[in-house]
């Protein structure tokens, strides 16, 4: 594939400005991930892929500048006992972390593990590049090559606490690319919680092996800095009866592309990812996620709604692709938008692709405002206007806050975004 | 308690004239009824009355106490002691039954400077005016008139008259889509808030709910005006008769 002048140049002075960490291990899937980055070239605003989201703050040499914002609030999951591992500006931080050592689970970093790693050599950079067909996503494979640090989780038994991925945000410039690799072994279970804003620029990817009977649940909540801005990549790779779940609150945050790609390798699996979005004013947010069915019997459902005021933009890109002999396929796609005024938008473009023949797949997307017969209903029983909406605006987001199965999560989240919904109202 | 005057009301989008100089009195204590043909704008007075959008007030006043309803907002009606128990209540996916409710009751409270029912004292009451109405755990836990059935959300709106208690109730077509014993659980719901301090007007097309909750006085609505009050003989008058007897002696 022949590139453009355009984004070879744009590509190498991205790449100018990196250094490749020396590695260890993980070197050979560094240097097949940068050869893999100068073959597809960054992504450029003419890619079909990023038709709805402009790609040049993400690839530029440099961070924009994003303020440090406090929220003068307890952080997100403080209530939770869980072990808590630590990054600012995407750099370890040793002393607000927790021992790493845990029952049932070995968690290594990345920048650390010099010695061979052989699950890690094994995982490092692989569901990455399965990822990356049919469809390219550069900015992954950037990360691979570059990332700085990342955390190593090995699960062999259940993990007794949630694991939280905290990323903090002190510089106004930092640029933070962090790569972290799970593997659930067999029957294996953890729930991952994440949080913060993590840098100006933030570069993540997750790849997350779960093998036969393993499960694994995932909260994430973005930070409420308004000029951050983040790529993520999760990929996943399902075995037979595993389950995987992950949901995403993203509250501000002047751009944020979370991609999700997941492949059901066996059969009777099941993959829900979910997202509840609130954008007021200057916020651009882009969900795009891939489920490939390759197994039989497999369930996957794809929940996001997205509130915007103020001309914020959502985008989503969903796709279900079945392949021949997924049969039995339960499929499930819905992308919904509130539009709380006429200066927002919502583009959406839902996709399904299926080869096998008996598979049951349904998807939808649609964009509304807040129904006015639901509102004067609620008014007309002494509800204020405000607190109606704020109301309303909570049961939109439901089925996808409905998707974090742990209730003390789902609390946790919800009484984010109402916080979130009672400081915007008006 | 509830005063209006000469009111009249055309449509906010159209050149369309609903009500034409209503006048209408109705006491504490008392069950006012207003029966009349389809189109006669007894719907829209209830929907004036309580603040919806979509209507233009072109003269006259409507007031409860001293409180001229015409300036306030749906929630400040509400909290003045108005409820309009709705013809079509409207469903509400992701909102919970039970957390309306307390919504509800406590932004009402909290409007007229009283302290927020507490969780417990709120789940007993609930509970009890609940069982009354035969509204059982199930449909409380439900989200609001989703799924529920034609004399589920009736029952469900009596609940919410009972537990926000106020001064002036309407009722907008309440009978319609009952069953006879649906209607008569109604009715009882209704009957069991009668009180000395609480008006109620009952808008319907049929003598039948009458029966059941027993008016005091009877209206009859044409054309956006009220043409003919009377006591309870004139509802059974229309029911024998129709309207057209009446409506011709009038004109």
């Amino acid at each position: 594939m022949t590139q453009p002048a355009v984004s070879v140049n744009a590509t190498e002075e991205r790449l100018a400005g990196l250094d490749m960490p020396a590695g260890g291990w993980s070197k050979p899937a560094r240097h097949d991930a940068l050869a893999r980055v100068r073959a597809m070239g960054l992504p450029q605003r003419r890619d079909e892929y990023w038709k709805y989201t402009r790609p040049d703050t993400l690839v530029a040499a440099t961070a924009p500048k994003a303020a440090v914002f406090d929220p003068r609030e307890t952080p997100v999951f403080d209530g939770i006992d869980r072990l808590k591992i630590v990054f600012q500006d995407g750099v370890f931080d040793a002393a607000a972390s927790d021992d790493l050592r845990e029952s049932g689970v070995t968690i290594e970093r990345l920048s650390e593990a010099q010695a061979d790693i052989h699950w890690a050599a094994d995982l490092y950079g692989r569901l990455e590049t399965r990822g990356q067909t049919p469809v390219a996503r550069p900015l992954a494979a950037l990360n691979t090559a570059f990332a700085s640090d990342g955390v190593l989780i090995r699960v062999s038994g259940a993990c007794a606490r949630p694991i939280n991925l905290q990323y903090h945000h002190g510089a106004e410039h930092s640029d933070a690319m962090l790569h972290h690799v799970i593997k659930l072994e067999q029957g294996a279970a953890l729930t991952l919680l994440e949080n913060g804003p993590a840098a100006a620029r933030f570069n993540k990817v997750m790849e997350v092996d779960v093998a036969d009977g393993a499960s694994f649940h995932h909260v994430r909540a973005q930070g409420r800095d308004h000029e951050r801005r983040a790529v993520t990549h999760i990929f996943a790779r399902l075995g037979a009866q595993s389950v995987f779940k992950s949901f995403t609150l993203t509250a501000n945050g002047v751009l944020t592309r979370n991609e999700c790609v997941i492949e059901l390798t066996g059969d009777d699996a099941v993959a829900h990812v979910a997202g509840a979005c609130v954008g007021d004013g200057d916020f651009h947010h882009d969900d795009t996620v891939f489920v490939t069915h390759d197994a039989v019997g497999c369930e996957s459902r794809q929940v996001f709604k997205k509130v915007l005021r103020n001309g914020a933009t959502g985008v989503f890109q969903g796709k279900i692709l079945v392949k021949k002999d997924a049969q039995k396929t339960d499929g499930y796609q819905i992308s919904q938008s509130l539009l709380l005024d006429g200066d927002s938008q919502f583009l959406a473009k839902p996709e399904l692709e299926i080869y096998a023949d008996d598979v049951a797949c349904s998807h939808g997307s649609t964009s509304g405002a807040i129904d006015e017969d639901a509102l004067f209903y609620l008014r007309s029983r002494g509800v204020p206007h405000g607190d109606a909406t704020n109301l309303l605006t909570l049961a939109f987001l439901a089925e996808a806050v409905d998707e974090i199965e742990n209730q003390a999560l789902r609390d946790e989240i919800l009484g984010r975004l109402s916080g979130w919904l009672e400081r915007h109202s008006g | 308690m509830l005063s209006i005057k000469n009111l009249q009301v055309k449509l906010e989008d159209e050149d369309k004239q609903i009500l034409k100089g209503v006048d209408l009195e109705i006491e504490a204590g008392k069950v006012h009824a207003i029966m009349g043909p389809n189109g006669s704008g007894k719907s829209t007075l209830s929907y004036v009355l309580s603040g919806k959008d979509g209507y233009e007030v072109t003269g006259g006043t409507a007031s409860l106490g001293d409180q001229d309803l015409l300036d306030l907002e749906p929630e400040e009606r509400a909290a003045a002691g108005l409820f309009l128990a709705f013809q079509y209540p409207v469903e509400i996916p992701g909102v919970g039954n039970m957390t309306f409710l307390r919504t509800a009751v406590n932004a009402q409270r909290k409007a007229r400077g009283q302290d927020e029912m507490s969780a417990a004292e709120f789940l007993k009451v609930v509970r009890a005016r609940a069982k009354d109405l035969k509204i059982d755990a199930e449909m409380l836990k439900r989200p609001v008139n989703v799924g529920f059935s034609g004399g589920e959300k009736k029952r469900n709106e009596i609940l919410q008259m009972a537990m926000l208690e106020p001064k002036m109730c309407i009722l907008d077509e309440t009978d319609s889509g009952l069953d006879v014993d649906a209607m008569k659980l109604v009715a009882e719901g209704v009957n069991a808030l009668r009180s000395e301090g609480r008006g109620f007007l009952v808008i319907t097309h049929y003598q039948r709910l009458l029966d059941h909750i027993k008016p005091d006085v009877v209206h009859i609505m044409a054309d956006g005006r009220i043409i003919k009050s009377g006591g309870p003989e004139l509802a059974l008058e229309v029911e024998n008769n129709g309207y057209a007897d009446i409506l011709a002696e009038v004109a």
